[in-house]
């Protein structure tokens, strides 16, 4: 069967590939496009470790075909800092080491980032509840839920 | 005033920017040119006879390079067991073998029988599905005591029986145990079970072989707690290559929770099949595969029996426990529920008598081992809820019956092997009732009545040994290892410094809380030292990270080390200085001579070291490198007290946490922050047991919870945000650091405590016939209780 190819957008640069019918966007971002900071923690969409957003809307990229993003606009972990400078999510999970082995940190950060722009003001309980979805092994949670409250609390002084 | 630099500083983690940038490099991350992949077909049964497999469908498949099965692994060795356990009666545990591919018989659901090896893994997968396999199902035996009945199917049929072995611990005392619990003034007896785990690290086992046949070289990366005792063990006893010309990486690892210390089949088959091939090859673990290959963890079945004389003293205790060993002996499964448990049986109190019985026993499912915490977690469990049981029963407080048993003074011999060096459960039990606000739980529970919701305190104590391990000892126990560890420390001209270390991170922050030791030491900024550790060419031989044995074990080497160079560097200093050695002085870089205004910066005296032209050749050799290896000469003892506060849902048994508080002694403490972390992670798996996590098998040996729809990880809204104090420190008094180990505490500690709070919430609310559910406490577990 022939490859699909899909003209795209991934953290800002345009991207073309080809790929195959059934190939997930994560393999494609991991395997075609090298940006392997997307994990695969479970390749069903339970753990979270793979988020990124499409067209701005946070999906696992295990579960979406790498030949939907044609035309769209996928952002991953990669294209979270601007160059050398980091996210205010990022400098506060350094502030609060909020992660510990790392494997599911892009996800989680990928995660954070979407509720902020939804949610510039979320409550403890609403962090602990979009973050649900990403499982982490590590930490219990707890400094990661703190340095996403903090962080948003630095944006909205920022804006 | 909190330190900014060096020992006891919250260093912000120098490994985080990589990590929160994508830029991590784990072993999925790495693909070499030309690489194979590797899928494996599995049993799908748990026990069934394997009449023949046939490959000639799957090798026809597109992108086939070969189908690999048991036949092409007959000259090969096993999978060796690393630890083997004398029985009651003097005679070594019974030893089955652990093939590679399945030889002859599957053992449980999962056990590898062949393996596809393609251009693609999708071509792998796809060809592994028309591997056809010929299988006579067997019954299999899948609850422990059923396997010990008369006439239950034998998982291993060269072995006697499915007894791995019958452990006494101390069998000399055991009439003295037995004596004192017939005569004592109250008996408590509680049986519980200690629930089966799945250690679920987040990045699942990954193993790439490489092989130059130009060099004769094997390369492995994989995803290992402890790359040198891979390359041990698959060198020496699998695949019969010298350790010269075999090198294991393990670069950043996601996660291990002792899941990844172990040698598992797929590292020594892709080793084995790229030397075959000449190809790279690399196989990824799928999660399912994960639930059904990883070793689990936990899965005791204990009857424990406290005696106490009328005041509440402990008396004596006396358990009996079936430990599962699973289909196979894992790499140190043997020693978890002996060594590992039976040693911890005194807890923090001062009983005299101890007695511990361990059936070790083979079933039909995966093989179990070591999980964060490791036989520690399965003692303290059943001690501190048996001593809860007996509180109620004596009607004395459960903070009095434990403060009533402490052990006060130290060094203390306890009856069951080990000599706890330091420690004060009074100052971390007085320091929880503070922290977790103790004093005004009867407000909250009227606050929570009001809301209908029934509130419960439990408390605990733990004690655990850590700093794994004296050799010496644990080779009397029969550990197959020693369990020191390593450090080489290389200065460079210019005065910055690599050290390599044993030692393995895997999420703990080496790399920050190591170079702050070294820094310390010489009076440096920390950024001039660099942490190497994970690749087996460029650190000297280790036993690598479990059993919080890294800065006490591995960080003491350093320490030595460390000192190595620093008495050299004076030498060379003394020179310089025209000077005699035993008057210098290192204090924050500078070496001076003592009495007098001269000194010499570090700078000037490692560039002496490399460019010797004015330098006692003579009397030293050129260069700055030493290497140290420590064995300790005692396990360390960190000790601590944990509360914990739910609400019950009366009308659903759900149990939410309302706070969680944690008091610990892990004597002194190089990143007060990177321990806090260590300790959250920790709770996060305790309370995961405690109220979520359980693996079940059916009675086929189907594992029903092969997948996170059924496998209940904590998730972020399942967990409280928890109050955590360890600012009660008494030294370790036999390592240089002084320090315990901090990374088991929290699973060890926290699962009594929510049983124990669960238990008090009905109790409270007048079900006085709860006086035990079993982990986990789901809400259907909990509502059954209550309906008696």
């Amino acid at each position: 069967m022939s490859k699909i190819h899909v003209t795209t957008t991934v953290n800002g640069d345009p991207v073309e590939f080809l790929c195959e019918a059934s190939e997930s966007l994560l393999d494609v971002l991991r395997d075609r496009l090298s940006l392997t900071g997307s994990k695969e923690g479970c390749g069903t969409g339970d753990c979270g470790a793979c988020s990124v957003t499409v067209g701005g809307r946070l999906v696992c990229s295990c579960l979406v075909l790498g030949a939907e993003v044609e035309g769209r606009s996928v952002e991953t972990i990669e294209g979270m800092a601007e160059g050398e400078t980091l996210h205010p999510l990022q400098r506060m999970f350094i502030k609060h080491a909020a992660l510990q082995c790392g494997i599911c940190t892009p996800g989680i950060l990928v995660a954070a980032k979407s509720l902020l722009e939804r949610n510039p003001d979320p409550t403890e309980e609403e962090v602990r509840y979009w973050l649900a979805g990403n499982l982490c092994r590590c930490t219990g949670y707890d400094k990661i839920i703190r340095a996403v409250l903090a962080a948003a609390a630095e944006m909205r002084e920022a804006s | 005033m909190p330190k900014d630099h060096g020992i006891g500083a919250s260093q912000k983690r120098r490994e985080d920017v990589r990590f929160l940038t994508g830029r991590g490099r784990y072993t999925d991350d790495i693909n070499l040119p030309g690489q194979a992949h590797a899928c494996f077909v599995r049993s799908q049964v748990a026990h069934g006879r394997l009449n023949g497999v046939d490959t000639a469908a799957a090798a026809a498949m597109p992108g086939v390079i070969r189908v690999f099965t048991g036949a092409d692994f007959e000259g090969v060795g096993g999978l060796p067991c690393g630890w083997q356990v004398t029985d009651r009666h003097g005679q070594p545990m019974q030893e089955p073998g652990h093939p590679v591919l399945a030889q002859g018989k599957v053992r449980h659901v999962g056990d590898p029988i062949a393996v596809v090896v393609a251009e693609t893994f999708e071509q792998a997968r796809d060809a592994a599905e028309m591997v056809d396999v010929d299988i006579t199902e067997l019954d299999p035996v899948i609850d422990m005591k059923a396997a010990l009945a008369d006439g239950a199917p034998k998982v291993h049929d060269d072995l006697s029986s499915n007894l791995c072995y019958d452990w006494g611990f101390v069998e000399d005392n055991r009439a003295a145990v037995d004596e004192a619990i017939r005569n004592a003034h109250h008996v408590t007896t509680l049986e519980l079970v200690n629930n089966r785990l799945v250690p679920n690290a987040m990045e699942p086992r990954v193993a790439v072989g490489d092989y130059n046949f130009a060099t004769d070289d094997s390369t492995l990366y994989t995803t290992s707690q402890n790359p040198h005792v891979i390359r041990l063990l698959m060198g020496a006893f699998v695949l019969g290559i010298p350790e010269h010309k075999l090198r294991v990486v393990a670069p950043d690892v996601g996660g291990g929770f002792g899941s990844k210390i172990f040698h598992y089949a797929e590292e020594a088959f892709c080793t084995f099949a790229a030397k075959q091939l000449r190809r790279p090859v690399k196989w990824t673990c799928q999660r399912s595969e994960s639930f059904i290959t990883d070793a689990h963890g936990r899965d005791h079945v204990t009857k424990i029996e406290l005696a106490l004389d009328k005041e509440g003293h402990f008396q004596a205790i006396r358990t009996e426990t079936y430990a599962n060993m699973g289909a196979y002996l894992s790499t140190f499964a043997p020693s978890v529920p002996t060594w590992l448990h039976g040693t911890l049986m005194a807890g923090n109190y001062k009983t005299p008598l101890i007695y511990v019985n361990v059936k070790a026993v083979f079933t039909n499912t995966v093989p179990v081992d070591a999980y964060r915490g490791a036989g520690r977690p399965e003692a303290t469990f059943q001690l501190e809820r048996v001593i809860d049981k007996a509180a109620r029963e004596m009607g004395i407080d459960p903070v009095e019956i434990r403060r009533r048993n402490f052990i006060t003074e130290f060094p203390y011999a306890t009856p069951v092997a080990v000599e706890y060096d330091t420690g004060d459960y009074h100052a971390t039990l007085d320091k929880l009732l503070e922290i977790a606000d103790v004093a005004g739980f009867d407000k909250r529970r009227a606050e929570s009545a009001k809301r209908g919701k029934l509130r419960g305190l439990g408390l605990n104590c733990y004690i655990e040994a850590c700093g794994i391990a004296p050799s010496q000892l644990v080779g009397q126990l029969g550990a197959r290892a020693g369990l020191y560890e390593s450090a080489t420390v290389r200065v460079n001209a210019t005065g910055g410094l690599v050290v390599m270390t044993g030692s393995h991170s895997h999420g703990q922050g080496h790399e920050t809380s190591f170079a702050q030791v070294v820094a310390d030491m010489i009076g440096i900024d920390e950024n001039m030292v660099e942490i190497v550790h994970g690749d087996t060419a460029n650190t000297p031989m280790g036993m690598g990270t479990y059993g919080s044995r890294s800065l006490a074990v591995g960080g003491s080497a350093m320490v030595r080390a460390t000192e190595k160079i620093i008495a050299k560097a004076k030498k060379i200093a003394a020179h310089l200085m025209e000077a005699s050695p035993d008057d210098i002085e290192l204090k924050d870089g500078r070496f001076s001579v003592a009495g007098t205004d001269k000194s010499v910066a570090w700078g000037d005296v490692t560039l002496a070291a490399y460019v010797p032209h004015n330098y006692p050749l003579e009397e030293i050799e050129p260069g700055l490198e030493e290497t140290a290896f420590y064995d300790p000469s005692n396990f360390t003892y960190p000790a601590g007290a944990y509360a914990c506060e739910v609400e019950v849902d009366p009308d659903t048994g759900k149990v939410t946490i309302c706070s969680f508080a944690a008091a610990d002694d892990f004597g002194n403490i190089v990143n007060p922050m990177i321990v806090d972390g260590q300790v959250h992670g920790g709770l996060g798996q305790g309370i995961g047991q405690a109220l979520l996590e359980g693996a079940a098998y059916d009675e086929s040996g189907q594992l029903l919870t092969g997948s996170y729809m059924d496998y209940a990880m904590p998730r972020a809204g399942d967990l409280p945000s928890f109050t955590i104090d360890h600012s009660c420190q008494t030294p370790c008094t036999h390592n240089p650091l002084g320090v315990k180990g901090c990374g088991e505490a929290g699973a060890i500690g926290s699962p009594p405590a929510v049983v124990n709070a669960v238990v008090d919430a009905l109790q409270r609310a007048g079900h006085s016939n709860v006086t035990h559910i079993d982990m986990p406490l789901t809400p259907s577990r909990v509502w059954a209780a209550m309906q008696g």
